[in-house]
């Protein structure tokens, strides 16, 4: 089975947001495959599908990264296994 | 892909409708640990638990990271201790109350439920010892929880039980009066009570389980509330049943995914997923508020019974595709104390006991988290669980009692307990007496539809 994620950054559109994210995704091996951008509630909203398969860092370590990256940028990020999605949204 | 808008549902329903997993219970069967000798039986339990339970609370913590789903409580459930105490010739159910204390901590478990007793047809040995034994160990112990089964369909209702429980459940607040009578908050009174329960106070391993599980309670009001808010208020009920199976099945994927997880990770067989709609005290996270945005003023006005009856049945045929195996309570809670809702329409003077007795037929427990007047007679309590368990006995469905006398207090004070059990206003009850009918005593005969073979 693929081992995918779905980050999810939600927070006032600024420069540079994906470059952070995609960088901190190359810094562990962590490969972007699908980036959209989409409103929620009149914030910014980029969801990217990442293949975590060869990841070189543990993934509930590469969440809280993110995690700490979303409070020096005062946004949100999740970092969920795409698995969840997939249960709740398909039968 | 999944859909961006697929996704960011997902998102909001954890971030801004509170949706989470509100407990992964892991039951636990004592009967290998049984001995004649107290401390023997003590050493077995604490060693039995702690080593199966070791991963609980680790394994829980990493599912909720990755997955990025809250699991609000860890639990456990182990077998009823009125059973695990009868081989033994100097019981003492304090001083397991204690050991399950202990072991709980070092599990770090929120709860463990299980200080428990079955006597809806009669008291065998043990039961008498542990259910006395029940103001004393709910005073010396924070994260235990007691439940007593006094009826059941099949057998009637145990008045003597009754009785007993009535005085019990008093003098468990009584005990804790310093602490806001919190020890009557973990102890409730079931009938038809279920064995893979995993929603605290009443959680217990049933006789009939295996060796290990893990069951799981989901949650998700808020989420059922804002799928609500966004239809027109004239949608028609049948629309608005749909809406709330939609919701309810996406809700109860979820648990079914962390169960699937958390037995896979545990090397535990999974249960059940319990879908269960269970409140919070946090504001939009209520039962109430759903009935309020079906259309009803305040919670509790005429019509709360018919809204409950329809959102009751719509979760649970919602959820009951979304996983492989149904069980425990499932259906919505309505604890006056952990829902911000409930609270105010008692404030508001909408909802009174009587009419929360009358929404407990439809819905998948009972009289729970009501504050009492601490002046309420014992005999009153027991009229209270006596008719609460009436109506679970003829209805076929678990129904429970869990009343707090607020000792000290009276009608319209407010009784704290912070945290998920949130805060009660004291309600009125009835000071005509029902003390002859109590002390009568026997047991009301099973009803005919309990004759089903």
């Amino acid at each position: 089975m693929k081992m995918r994620a779905v980050i999810t950054v939600i927070g006032k559109d600024a420069v540079g947001i994906l470059a952070s994210v995609s960088s901190k995704c190359a810094e562990h091996n962590i490969n972007v495959l699908e980036v959209t951008q989409s409103i929620l509630q009149d914030l910014f909203a980029m969801i990217m599908l990442v293949d975590i398969e060869k990841s070189t860092i543990e993934f509930t370590r590469f969440a809280d990264e993110l995690t700490a990256l979303a409070k020096t940028k005062n946004l949100s990020i999740h970092t969920m296994h795409e698995d969840i999605f997939n249960t709740m949204h398909t039968i | 892909m999944i859909s961006a808008k697929n996704i960011l549902e997902t998102i909001t329903m954890i971030r801004e409708e509170n949706l989470d997993v509100r407990t992964v219970t892991m039951g636990i069967s004592l009967f290998d640990c049984c001995s004649e000798d107290i401390d023997t039986l003590c050493g077995k339990i604490y060693d039995k638990i702690t080593k199966s339970a070791e991963n609980l609370v680790p394994v829980a913590n990493q599912i909720e990271k990755e997955y990025g789903i809250p699991i609000i409580n860890k639990r456990i459930a182990v077998t009823p201790i009125s059973l695990i105490l009868a081989p033994c010739s100097n019981r003492d159910a304090v001083k397991i109350a204690l050991t399950l204390e202990k072991a709980a901590k070092e599990c770090a478990v929120n709860f463990l439920g299980g200080f428990s007793a079955l006597v809806h047809k009669g008291f065998s040995s043990g039961d008498r010892e542990l259910i006395e034994a029940i103001p004393d160990a709910l005073s010396v112990t924070s994260r235990i929880c007691s439940s007593v089964n006094i009826g059941s369909t099949k057998a009637g209702i145990n008045m003597d039980a009754v009785r007993i429980m009535g005085e019990i459940v008093h003098k468990t607040a009584k005990k804790t009066e310093k602490d806001n009578c919190i020890g009557a908050a973990k102890l409730v009174v079931f009938c038809n009570a279920p064995e893979d329960n995993p929603f605290m106070a009443g959680a217990f391993h049933g006789i009939g389980e295996p060796d290990k599980v893990v069951n799981v309670g989901v949650s998700g009001p808020g989420v059922v509330r804002s799928a609500l808010a966004k239809v027109p208020k004239d949608m028609d009920l049948s629309s608005v049943a749909q809406l709330i199976k939609n919701t309810a099945f996406k809700i109860t994927r979820v648990g079914q995914l962390v169960a699937t997880e958390a037995s896979k990770r545990l090397g535990v067989p999974f249960g059940i997923v319990d879908l269960s709609l269970a409140p919070t005290p946090a504001v939009g996270d209520s039962v109430a508020r759903i009935l309020e945005e079906m259309g009803l003023e305040v919670c509790g006005t005429h019509g709360t019974t018919a809204a409950l009856a329809l959102l009751n049945d719509a979760v649970k045929k919602g959820g009951v595709m979304a996983s492989s195996h149904v069980g425990g309570l499932s259906g919505a809670f309505i604890p006056v104390s952990e829902d911000e809702g409930m609270i105010n329409a008692v404030k508001k003077g909408a909802l009174s006991i009587e009419k929360l007795e009358a929404m407990t037929a439809v819905c998948s427990v009972g009289l729970d988290m009501i504050v009492i007047p601490g002046g309420t007679a014992p005999e009153t309590i027991s009229a209270i669980i006596a008719d609460e368990a009436a109506i679970g006995m003829v209805n076929s469905k678990t129904t429970a009692v869990r009343v707090i006398p607020a000792i000290g207090k009276k009608t319209g004070d407010m009784l704290e307990f912070g945290g998920l059990l949130g805060s009660g206003p004291v309600m009125p009850v009835s000071n005509l007496s029902s003390e002859i009918f109590v002390k009568r005593g026997g047991r009301i005969p099973a009803p005919l539809q309990s004759l089903k073979n």
